[in-house]
């Protein structure tokens, strides 16, 4: 095979496999940024909820995880967790190892380290919030729980939009590390078309120009979002 | 697990920390002076070196390290003409090829970091300068370049902090860092936490430390700002 071929959709292609392996990477990107978004709404509300104890572990939490190497976390994820579930397999009386499935402790591994960077988004978020709005709402009887739905989180989730756009470029980055544990996604599969075909840099740098087709576009995303959250605020700055 | 097992597997990561530490230092120094060339490329107002380093910038920042490690490493010894090329030497290298892959990804986050510095120059204190009769090198030398210096470091403590991190990922070409040592150990003895945690431990203490210092350097530079002592 020679130049652009081992991209094409035919027979010996590895087109069909990068797009799995892309759409892989999104996917797997995405589900971490979700629980993500969960584990840092918690770090942001241990560290804002004035709990000595609640503010300290989240503090430590962030600390842990921004300080450590992300692909020593994804190890310690995905060993971890498999010895973890051998040892409950065997007190059930499963012998041999039972795995932990690439793609969860790839999520878990991923979405644990963007919580820890998302927490602080999402505090810097809160307290932005105008005060005054959230004692206007006690003010008309919202309750604590109705004002945060309808004051707090909107105008939390448009002040993290940028924030979040960061991190979404993290997590799609931290997901090729997930390829230390098999998991067929872009990172990998350049590595096994790397491998099969003796043609390691077309397979890296094919699969590096995916990852910046991928970055770019979702890039695009975040940016019409920030503008559609935003677009209540335009009228303030468009007069020049 | 024996505390003496876990006294012997830290003295084995310790004697692993070498190899972080050359990985880590070199390339922050190298990827600095690339960046400082990239951030003159952005500012000089010629269309062709700005468009040149932005996409540099695109292209480094817009992918994993992971993969531009694996072009460097793997991809370019791929060819004929690298193997038979005077870099050859230093391309078959891990190390070197480890250094450069990490200073060259760095350089691209540092550069956006200097250029928004530079852009935080207050422009009265150049026309100050110029006012005074300062021009070119001089006026680089004394108003800009220590103006930026701090307005820079905050964010660079924190590049400088991932590339901590990132070179970890120095284990996957063969080199015996930190991460690798660790994942050996817990491969000759089956033990899955101990090592991985005690690495860890290292990379963070390893990071407080850089924090402190850059923190120190910080308070060291910015004392006409704080209120004087009466």
């Amino acid at each position: 095979m020679t130049g652009l071929d081992v991209f094409g959709f035919g027979e010996g292609g590895w087109g069909l496999s990068f797009l799995a392996g892309a759409a892989m990477t999104v996917l797997v990107s995405a589900a971490a940024l979700l629980f993500g978004a969960v584990i840092g709404a918690l770090a942001a509300w241990g560290r804002l909820s004035g709990n000595k104890a609640a503010g300290a572990l989240s503090v430590g939490f962030s600390a842990i995880f921004r300080g450590v190497p992300e692909l020593l976390v994804v190890y310690f994820v995905y060993f971890g967790s498999s010895a973890l579930l051998t040892a409950i397999g065997n007190a059930m009386g499963v012998t041999g190892f039972i795995g932990m499935p690439a793609f969860l402790a790839g999520v878990l591994a991923v979405g644990v380290i963007s919580g820890a960077y998302q927490g602080e988004v999402y505090r810097g978020g809160y307290l932005a919030v105008a005060r005054g709005e959230i004692e206007a709402a006690q003010a008309i009887g919202m309750s604590r729980f109705l004002s945060f739905r309808r004051i707090i989180a909107p105008q939390v989730l448009r002040f993290a939009i940028p924030g979040l756009g960061n991190l979404w470029q993290m997590a799609l980055k931290d997901s090729s590390l997930i390829s230390v544990t098999g998991l067929a996604e872009l990172m990998r599969v350049s590595q096994v078309g790397a491998a099969s075909s003796h043609r390691p840099f077309a397979f890296y740098i094919g699969g590096c120009a995916l990852y910046l087709i991928v970055t770019s576009i979702t890039n695009r995303l975040f940016d019409a979002a920030e503008r559609h959250a935003t677009r209540g605020l335009k009228q303030q700055t468009s007069e020049r | 697990m024996s505390a003496a097992f876990a006294i012997d597997i830290f003295f084995k990561l310790l004697a692993a920390l070498p190899v972080t530490l050359e990985v880590w230092s070199l390339s922050v120094v190298i990827g600095a002076f690339l960046a400082m060339g990239l951030t003159w490329m952005r500012v000089s107002g010629s269309f062709v070196l700005s468009t040149i380093a932005r996409a540099y910038v695109f292209v480094f920042r817009g992918s994993p390290l992971l993969i531009q490690l694996f072009i460097i490493y793997y991809g370019l010894a791929s060819f004929a003409f690298v193997r038979q090329s005077f870099a050859w030497p230093l391309l078959r290298n891990a190390f070197a090829c480890a250094t450069l892959s990490l200073a060259l990804c760095t350089a691209a986050y540092s550069s956006e970091i200097f250029r928004g510095a530079l852009a935080g120059v207050p422009p009265g204190q150049i026309e100050a300068a110029r006012a005074c009769g300062m021009s070119g090198f001089k006026l680089f030398r004394r108003i800009i370049f220590p103006i930026a210096l701090r307005q820079a470091l905050p964010a660079y403590s924190s590049e400088v902090i991932s590339m901590t991190k990132s070179s970890a990922l120095v284990s996957l070409v063969t080199l015996w860092d930190l991460t690798s040592v660790a994942l050996k150990i817990r491969n000759d003895t089956f033990v899955t936490y101990t090592p991985l945690l005690i690495a860890g431990a290292m990379y963070f203490a390893l990071n407080a430390l850089v924090a402190r210092a850059f923190a120190f350097v910080e308070y060291r530079l910015s004392g006409h700002l704080r209120p004087r002592a009466t």
